[in-house]
């Protein structure tokens, strides 16, 4: 049936054979109609999509991972293993791998059935399942070895193809998702018993409480008991009462639908809110999920414990749950789940489900108990009621296709032997295997699990130094619903006390209820058959068994974390909720070993599998990360400007006009600053104001560069280093006043230079008397730059004699522009006489504007960044990251000029001297000119000096920067080569994948200009 | 996230931090004089502590001032947090 085949609602089946007349927490007056698989069903409002089809009578929900092995719906809750399902609204909003036990029905809820082809009942797949003697633990490793040539090729996609759960969405995920940081004394996860009673002590003391519960509803088991009385009145009154106590105090928040997924350090807790995921027509002004992030003073966790199955052979056919998920299915959703029930138990649920369902009407055909002597409250009831039990029994296999049909009920002798005594014909099996406290998060806590003989669990140990919590009821191995009341009343109290709170007077929960059990069997079931045929599953989602389990015991995995990794046991989206405890048992019994001698695997987040867009909140498209646009960015986009990112900037890379393009534009903004004049937005660049008495000395300490003597009024090229003596950052420096220099930095550079300062300054010199301010958004900056700069500019500027005497290159003054203050540069980085006009931004675009109407006279042209890096390059000037890249020194991109030769210190002067620093065979900058004088090279490729080498090549060093170059009609390129100075004029070839090699001649790099006289035109 | 106590503004969620290091490694006042192994292990030798361990963090959106931590790498409990310049505390 394919996936797309819309379901026909008319035609839905409304008959639910297997719904109780009466009773449960569902509203039978309202009906829901949904689909699963193409095909219509009908429920009714309360039902999850596991509980509605079981109303039909369908079991069958998914098929295995490994063998295709038809699977049903095992649990009642985020244990569930088996029923996996996608459910989709659109292309965007589709979500795979739900658990149906968890999935609310709506109207018109579409749900489809994976790893499955093409159909549930039809399984391509399912010829796995036939050779699963083949498909032994460690398959794909021991079997896709060779040839090599397989891997990316043949195995993978196969293996791809035929592996892997539900499909991930087609189309981006339209919905929103926001996330809520909060505060609060008492956090209490879980809201069965345990938790209410928590929270209804630490709301009394009157601290700000949060309780939540992943599911629909709060009560936990309250919501299936339709026996105990609390206070004398039926438990789901007392659950009634409760939460309207809880909801009218304003200091207390309930969230339900509400997964606590991850705990962190500092009691920092993620819980993740399905805000719409359960209704017919969210409205749009909804996120689909919030997750809040709550940092809690003190952490209850009133988790409850799961089920533990039992593993005997063929366990895991549809029709076998967990048996108080069969009570739940029945007392909760009024849905019996099976005609004749067979019920194989090592716990008290296993009676208490029995009783149940026979009240229901459902025969129960034998209780199997693997005790000799079983004792409990639901087992003495069950003896009264005269239901078929029989003691020290094993389930020795199952039969049935698509669902059970018959389980073959084994005696177990004091020695352990093995005798079958009869085949009963059933519908349903039930395993109650005991409990597994749910400790995940306490784990994810880091805090310690202690291993309790007397309830054969793991058990809350010692807390974390970092954290704060407590657990309370089954979550801490406290069983039964009387325990569970109590310690959760006393975790809220002792949670709001050492919160700050006061203590509040006890509460004392009168009871009447089963008593808690915690029996239990760990390990694979004693059977007769043959243990190399038969396969009792362990891990229903990944499909490993006991068998997959001994084998790689035998073959030396003792680690129960390799063992885990080796079977993928526990691994699967479940991450082993239901596997976990019975893996400690099988590898227990194979080694010989009790259980906390083997010891346990980690619990890591999240607990259920969380949506992406939980994680990403509001921070994606436009808002993943900011973008910052400087006060030209209008103009520039006006203009047709084509944008680059260059950090969180936007910047114009060059002005395209009608039918050019990249390479034509930059060609043409060039030959316009060469030729007449540029117009430039270099407001991106950091700014560092530096003032105190000691700015001098501090400059000194922090760059190459002597600074003492620089006047007030001049500029210098700095350049600094880290203290590994690699280039870390460059720019002009300007000396405004004696105690005050305008420092930039690279677009980049600027907030990690600040802070390598700030370090310093803080840390190593506090005696310095030195301030640092950030001023990059103080500050825009306009580069106007070509031989008709000073006279486009000159008539805008007050209060600055901008001749070439009073104002030369690399000078900088105060002033006025356009009636604004301005900071005025002579630099140039293009190698004409340029200007940088630092103007305020509020008043930059004016600016802008005026320079650029008169600049109009001369074609003034607005060129970007690429035209900026084209022209620096024939000029030679380096850019930080592009021609260093974290190991290059001053010396080897020839700036051992700019290091002050007097200066005892500076930042990186020690590590210069050391031997690795000063090798000859150093890689240098050095000019590349392409010897056809036509091939523009590529930026990053390989020189070598000769390209038939055998491989390995010797590399001698790479191309950092490649531009054709208007100015001079050929390509031209910088790059760092080995020795690369003394090569001058030699020719090395620059590799080209796929197509041989370039020739190139090393040269100068500096193409253009080399005397610089072209700064001083008049 | 960590909570830490920045010294001069109080407990802040870690966001509001940049990381900062080993602390009290102090930069020799002359490195002229080291040899090439003093100064390779004052540049590339750090402690890489399982356990309690002094650090530095920089309260970089808040008052921008670094500042030391005492922290337990296996518990991300924190035992100190004090100034720059100030000694390590006694008895962490």
């Amino acid at each position: 049936m394919p996936d797309s085949l819309a379901p026909d609602f008319t035609a839905a089946t409304v008959n639910e054979p297997f719904r109780t007349p009466s009773g449960g927490r569902i509203d039978r007056a309202k009906p829901v109609t949904f689909s699963f698989d193409g095909k219509a069903y009908s429920g009714v409002a309360g039902d999850t999509l596991a509980s509605a089809l079981l109303a039909h009578g369908v079991h069958l929900m998914g098929r295995s991972f490994k063998y295709h092995r038809p699977r049903g719906v095992m649990t009642a809750g985020s244990d569930e293993p088996n029923a996996l399902v996608t459910v989709s609204r659109d292309a965007g909003r589709t979500a795979p791998n739900l658990r149906a036990t968890q999935v609310e029905l709506y109207e018109g809820l579409s749900a489809i059935s994976q790893n499955r082809f093409p159909s549930l009942g039809f399984d391509v797949g399912g010829i796995n399942d036939r050779f699963a003697a083949l498909l032994p633990a460690g398959f794909y490793y021991k079997t896709f070895m060779w040839p090599r040539s397989f891997w990316d090729r043949v195995y993978e996609p196969v293996i791809r193809a035929s592996a892997g759960l539900g499909k991930v969405p087609t189309a981006p995920d339209p919905d929103r998702y926001l996330q809520r940081h909060v505060h609060c004394e008492v956090l209490v996860i879980g809201a069965g018993p345990a938790g209410l009673a928590a929270a209804l002590a630490a709301a009394e003391s009157g601290l700000r409480v949060i309780l939540c519960d992943e599911q629909n509803e709060f009560g936990g088991s309250l919501l299936a008991d339709t026996s105990s009385l609390i206070a004398g009145k039926p438990a789901q009154v007392w659950l009634a009462e409760t939460l309207a106590e809880l909801a009218g105090y304003s200091h207390v928040t309930l969230l339900p639908r509400t997964t606590g997924f991850g705990y962190y350090p500092h009691n920092h807790v993620g819980l993740v809110e399905r805000v719409t995921d359960h209704l017919a027509s969210p409205d749009g002004a909804q996120p689909r999920e919030r997750m809040w992030q709550v940092r809690a003073r003190e952490v209850v966790l009133a988790t409850g414990a799961f089920e533990r199955p039992l593993t005997f052979p063929e366990n895991d056919r549809p029709g076998i749950l967990l048996a108080d998920a069969a009570t739940t299915y029945l007392n909760r959703y009024g849905v019996k789940p099976g005609k004749r029930a067979v019920i194989a138990a090592a716990n008290d649920s296993g009676y208490r489900a029995a009783l149940a369902l026979a009240e229901a009407g459902v025969e129960i055909a034998a209780i199997a108990d693997l005790r000799r002597a079983p004792s409990g409250t639901g087992y003495d009831a069950a003896k009264r009621a005269g239901l078929p039990i029989e003691t020290g029994k094993t389930i020795a296999g199952t039969s049935g296709k698509m669902r059970v049909d018959g389980a073959s009920i084994a005696s177990v002798g004091e020695d352990g032997t093995v005798w079958k005594t009869q085949d009963i014909a059933c519908d349903l099996l039930l395993m109650a295997g005991g409990w597994t406290p749910t400790l995940h998060l306490y784990s994810q806590s880091l805090s310690k699990l202690r291993w309790d003989d007397t309830v054969q669990a793991y058990v809350p140990g010692a807390v974390a130094a970092s954290q704060a919590l407590r657990a309370a009821g089954a979550a801490s191995g406290a069983y039964g619903l009387e325990a569970a009341l109590s310690t959760g009343f006393k975790a809220g109290n002792d949670a709001a006390v050492a919160a700050g709170g006061d203590a509040v007077t006890t509460r004392v929960f009168v009871t009447v209820c089963p008593a808690g059990d915690a029996s239990t069997f760990l390990g694979a079931l004693p059977h007769n058959r043959d243990a190399n045929r038969v396969r009792a599953f362990v891990d229903f989602q990944n499909d490993s068994t006991a068998k997959d389990l001994k084998l790689a015991v035998r073959e030396g995995f003792r680690s129960v974390e390799h063992a885990k990794r080796y079977t993928t046991t526990g691994m699967a989206t479940d991450q082993g909720k239901t596997s976990n405890m019975p893996m400690l048992g099988v590898m227990a019994q194979a080694q010989g070993k009790t259980i906390p001698e083997i010891g346990f695997t980690t619990f890591r987040p999240p607990f259920t599998p969380t949506t992406f867009g939980n994680f990403a909140g509001a921070a994606r498209g436009d808002l993943f990360d900011p973008i910052r646009r400087t006060a030209i960015h209008h103009w520039a986009e006006g203009e047709g400007a084509v944008f680059e990112d260059v950090g969180q900037w936007k910047r114009a890379r060059y002005f395209p006009r009608q039918g050019e393009d990249m390479h034509a534009a930059v060609a043409r903004e060039c030959k316009a600053v060469r030729g007449s004049l540029g117009i430039f937005d270099a407001s991106t660049l950091g700014k560092i104001e530096v003032v105190g008495p000691d700015a001098a000395e501090f400059m000194n300490r922090m760059y190459v560069n002597p600074w003492t003597k620089l006047g007030v009024g001049r500029c210098r090229y700095g350049v600094m280093l880290r203290e590994d003596g690699f280039v870390y950052d460059d720019g002009v420096v300007g000396r405004i006043a004696e105690d005050r220099f305008h420092v930039t930095t690279t677009t980049g550079g600027a907030a990690s230079v600040l802070n390598m300062m700030e370090d310093y300054l803080q840390t190593e010199w506090p005696d310095l008397n030195v301030w640092l301010t950030s001023a990059t958004e103080q500050w825009a900056v306009i580069a106007l730059q070509g031989p008709k700069a000073r006279e486009v500019l000159a008539p805008f500027v007050e209060g600055i004699d901008l001749s070439p005497a009073a104002f030369p290159h690399m000078a900088i003054a105060e002033g006025r522009i356009c009636g604004v203050k301005t900071r005025l540069f002579r630099v140039s980085f293009t190698g004409e006489l340029g200007f940088e006009i630092n103007v305020p931004p509020s008043e930059a675009r004016r600016v802008w504007e005026a320079l650029y109407a008169e600049g109009r006279k001369h074609g003034i042209t607005p060129y970007g960044t690429e035209t900026m890096h084209v022209l620096r390059a024939e000029k030679g000037f380096i850019i930080v990251g592009q021609e260093t890249d974290g190991t290059a020194t001053p010396d080897d991109v020839g700036l051992t000029w700019a290091i002050g030769k007097a200066k005892k210190d500076f930042v990186g002067k020690r590590s210069l001297t050391r031997p690795g620093m000063m090798e000859s065979k150093r890689k240098q900058l050095v000019g590349l000119l392409s010897a056809d004088g036509r091939t523009v090279l590529e930026e990053g490729a390989q020189i070598v000096a000769d390209p038939r080498q055998p491989k390995p090549m010797t590399v001698l060093g790479h191309v950092t920067s490649s531009y054709m170059s208007a100015a001079l009609g050929h390509p031209i390129a910088l790059a760092l080569v080995e020795a690369g100075r003394s090569r001058m004029g030699e020719t090395l070839q620059v590799l080209v994948p796929g197509r041989g090699s370039v020739a190139v001649k090393l040269v100068s790099p500096v193409f253009y200009d080399a005397e610089g006289a072209r700064l001083d035109v008049v | 996230m960590l909570i830490i106590p920045c010294p001069h503004c109080g407990p802040r969620p870690e966001l509001e931090f940049r990381y900062g290091g080993q602390a009290h490694i102090a930069r020799p006042v002359d490195p002229s004089p080291l040899t090439d192994q003093e100064w390779a292990s004052f540049l590339y030798s750090r402690d890489n502590e399982r356990g309690i361990h002094a650090e530095r963090w920089r309260h970089i959106h808040g008052c921008a001032r670094f500042f030391n931590v005492v922290r337990d790498t296996t518990t991300d409990q924190i035992l100190a947090s004090y100034k720059t310049g100030e000694a390590r505390p006694e008895g962490v």
